[in-house]
């Protein structure tokens, strides 16, 4: 009933974001110099009647505010444009990428989430032992790498140097397969993207989940643990560890947010079709209704995973849902 | 770069290729199968080549899709669809015999009714370049299946026709576009043709793929089971892909100069400089002449001399480039103008114009201020920003860079004329009047992209140009394309700086690369991989 009434009001909440975060994508790529007119031009030529024929075909004639309104219009009935890049409905456009990125998100943060919880509790242990410090060091540099260049990086010491890996793309395009060795083959080629995209993220749960633990290793239930004897290995897991992973699944809905941004590197980098690199088309190619779609696809996915890590956190500690929510 | 002169780069670079256009090559017989994989780094949004010539369209669509007849090794016409044709006397008409026994991929039939439907539907009315070369096109008559006529209003030289073939006349079938709506039309993105290979299937920022088609009218070819197109927009992971052997082969300079010398000592990786000759790059200096101290010939002719060409082609090309002298590239020894050339380096001289003209050097030693917009398409248009810049600064020019992207500078430049030097990369396209009298022809109106936007509007040149337009004869016409270049040196309303084409780096065992002036854009029906 209380995951319900969360559910309930996060929806509702998430109207307003909605719309607050369309008009601002369509009012930046509107007041953005050039339109899609312009950047089709760039690439093709052509006379001055063919440039007239191409902002008529490309609904670009009227006011930036006669699009809007004809955009909300449209996004009432549930229709969210037709793409001036793609000359196909923005939804199907979405719904092509998404699943892509999504996939990608899903790896990069299992990939991170575990790693990097694993690492934090090696650290945490012993706050301070040579494998803290360690495994501090090694993080912290992950995280001050930029995205970019550990991507190249990779791919030169895994796809190029030792050939272990594929440098691109989804599947192995010359000789295509079908089957579990089809999805064996993406998963073959998602190693190297995942690795670059959660890298940085790793030392945030290191961190995270290390300094957890540090604290409550002086906390009364952990000193109360140790008088009543408990082994030092249940003493980790259930007094220290637990208590510590509540932000450590906060942590989880803030990445979700902030890898729409890194997937934009990571999928040009890696040659891959998400949202991200839409991202990056819809606005080389002035294509807003494209922009304001992938961008509120992106708001609906951040939201929907902040609901579920809210859930989570429910069920996790009673306190946080009692508190009203 | 002191020490590396073109020559000195090429002859090591040709050292690199052994395989390239030798006879070894040739020596061997070709193998018939595998699958080529190839890197693209555009999508285009339409790839059908009879509405878009483009290069970005002919990469992909010129497998499936093809022209009359396309450019041969010394720029001449040699067959594909048609197989002869003849240009009346008058201006008025071209006759083209089509080939027998091609067919569509669909089993249809390939007739001279989808020569008259494309010359007119597409051509003429809707393609980028067509609505230029075919604006007189009247009527096609089609006396029989293998015979189409193109009948001009206006007498358009059979010369144009002839040079503008290869990239112009592609022919799509009339039955899949008669009674649409052409630019909405499906078979616009799922080409269908009569091609070496068959469109299978395009996955959005993924991957074209492209098959065999077994029925090609040329027995025996393609050689290539296949061709992939793999996606791949960063420069970076391109290289890295080539070095995997996870693609065989990147086209127009997809791989970066700068990483052009390490990548070609990579075992079995070559670097291939030739295969773009008709399809050059120029890199120009558009200077609008709106503003009062362009508008002074002198000002512009200064601005010409303070440009180092050697060292552009030199340093920024690195060698991958020659010195422009004019509108018409080096290649076309048809129309080239040997005695016309643009003023020459010359820093004392630039000064000394700079100073009759009435532009002292004031405080800092800066005469005046320009607004100076490189165009972002190619690494070299920015980078050539950097260096006009600071070549202006040393006769007294302050140019203020601002940088834009392809939407912004097409706007900026094109249509609102806000600025005051841009940087751009016309494309020649062998013959001056498909795209390159636009740049001098006066009076056009705003919003046409690589056109005079600059206010140059001289009655002399002006008065060439519809001369030369409507020139049949050919001897005529290229010297009044002469006369063009010789008055395009004269006046300066843009400086020629350099003609560039594009490198392909490819893997030892694709053989045949670069085989004509327009490979990349060609059908790569002799193309094959040795094992």
């Amino acid at each position: 009933m209380r995951s319900l009434r969360l559910i309930a009001q996060r929806l509702l909440a998430a109207l307003p974001t909605l719309l607050l975060v369309s008009l601002g994508a369509f009012l930046l790529l509107e007041s953005a110099p050039g339109d899609a007119a312009d950047a089709y031009l760039a690439q093709t030529g052509g006379d001055a009647g063919f440039a007239a024929e191409l902002r008529q075909r490309l609904g670009l004639e009227g006011t930036p505010l006669d699009r809007l309104a004809a955009f909300y219009a449209g996004l009432l009935q549930g229709d969210l444009g037709t793409s001036a890049l793609f000359n196909r409905p923005v939804l199907h456009v979405i719904a092509e990428r998404l699943p892509t990125t999504l996939l990608l998100m899903a790896a990069a943060v299992s990939f991170t989430a575990l790693v990097g919880s694993a690492l934090g509790l090696l650290a945490g242990v012993r706050p301070g032992g040579w494998r803290d410090q360690a495994i501090t060091v090694a993080t912290l540099g992950l995280l001050a790498m930029p995205n970019f260049w550990l991507a190249l990086l990779l791919v030169l010491l895994f796809g190029v140097q030792l050939a272990w890996l594929p440098t691109s793309g989804l599947q192995s395009l010359g000789a295509p397969k079908t089957g579990l060795a089809a999805a064996l083959d993406m998963a073959w080629h998602l190693v190297l993207p995942t690795l670059a995209l959660g890298a940085g993220y790793l030392a945030l749960y290191t961190r995270t989940l290390r300094a957890g633990m540090a604290a409550t290793w002086r906390a009364d239930h952990v000193r109360a643990a140790r008088a009543r004897g408990l082994a030092e290995r249940r003493v980790v897991w259930r007094a220290v560890a637990r208590p510590a992973l509540l932000p450590v699944v906060v942590l989880l809905g803030q990445q979700v947010g902030t890898l729409f941004g890194g997937s934009v590197v990571t999928e040009t980098v890696f040659g891959i079709p998400g949202l991200g690199r839409l991202t990056y088309e819809a606005v080389a190619g002035r294509d807003t209704l494209l922009l304001v779609g992938v961008v509120m696809a992106g708001t609906v996915v951040v939201i929907l995973a902040n609901l579920l890590v809210d859930l989570l956190l429910v069920r996790l500690d009673p306190r946080i849902g009692a508190s009203g929510g | 770069m002191p020490g590396l002169t073109r020559r000195t780069f090429m002859a090591g670079t040709a050292a690199m290729v052994p395989a390239l256009g030798s006879r070894a090559a040739f020596a061997q017989q070709p193998r018939r199968g595998g699958v080529l994989v190839v890197a693209a780094d555009t999508e285009p949004r339409n790839l059908n080549p009879a509405l878009v010539a483009s290069n970005g369209v002919f990469y992909v669509a010129s497998k499936v899709i093809e022209p009359l007849a396309e450019m041969g090794p010394d720029g001449s016409l040699l067959p594909r669809l048609a197989t002869a044709w003849e240009g009346s006397a008058d201006g008025r008409s071209v006759r083209f015999t089509l080939r027998e026994g091609v067919q569509w991929h669909d089993g249809r039939p390939f007739t001279s009714a989808d020569v008259a439907f494309s010359a007119l539907q597409l051509w003429k009315p809707l393609q980028n370049l067509g609505r230029i070369v075919f604006k007189d096109l009247e009527a096609v008559d089609t006396p029989d299946a293998k015979t189409a006529i193109l009948r001009f209003s206006a007498p358009t030289p059979f010369q144009l026709v002839r040079n503008a073939v290869p990239a112009l006349t592609a022919v799509v079938p009339k039955h899949l576009y008669e009674g649409t709506d052409i630019n909405a039309n499906p078979a616009n993105t799922k080409l269908v043709g009569t091609g070496p290979f068959r469109f299978v299937e395009h996955r959005p920022g993924e991957y074209y793929r492209l098959e065999r088609n077994p029925n090609y009218w040329e027995s025996g070819k393609p050689y290539l089971d296949g061709i992939v197109y793999q996606v791949l927009p960063d420069r970076a992971a391109i290289a890295a892909a080539l070095e995997a052997d996870r693609i065989q082969l990147a086209a127009f300079s997809a791989v970066p100069l700068a990483d052009l010398e390490r990548i070609g000592k990579v075992p079995g990786v070559k670097v291939v400089t030739e295969g773009y000759e008709g399809i050059t790059y120029q890199l120009t200096v558009e200077m609008n002449h709106r503003r009062k101290e362009l508008a002074d010939p002198r000002v512009r002719r200064a601005i010409a001399h303070a440009i180092d060409r050697q060292f552009v082609v030199d340093t920024i090309f690195l060698g991958y480039a020659k010195a422009s002298t004019g509108p018409v590239p080096l290649f076309d020894k048809q129309f080239y103008a040997a005695d016309a050339a643009m003023p020459a380096f010359d820093r004392a001289r630039a000064n000394a114009l700079l100073d009759e003209a009435g532009y002292p050097r004031g405080a800092g030693g800066t005469r005046f201020q320009l607004r100076l917009l490189p165009a972002p398409w190619f690494e070299q248009t920015r980078q050539f920003g950097d260096y006009l810049r600071q070549a202006l600064r040393a006769v007294g020019i302050d140019a203020q860079i601002v940088n834009n992207d392809a939407a912004a500078h097409t706007r900026a430049v094109y249509t609102d004329r806000s600025f005051d030097l841009a940087i751009g990369s016309p494309v020649y396209r062998n013959d001056p009047a498909i795209s390159t009298t636009i740049l001098y022809q006066g009076g056009l109106p705003a919003g046409v992209p690589f056109s005079n936007q600059y206010g140059y509007d001289s009655p002399a040149m002006n008065d060439i140009i519809a001369k030369a337009a409507v020139a049949v004869d050919e001897g005529e016409r290229v010297r009044l394309y002469r006369d063009f270049e010789r008055l395009a040196a004269e006046d300066v309303p843009l400086v020629h700086v350099a003609e560039f084409t594009f490198i392909t780096v490819a893997r030892d065992r694709v053989r045949n690369v670069a085989n004509n002036p327009r490979w990349a854009t060609s059908h790569w029906s002799d193309t094959w991989l040795a094992s």
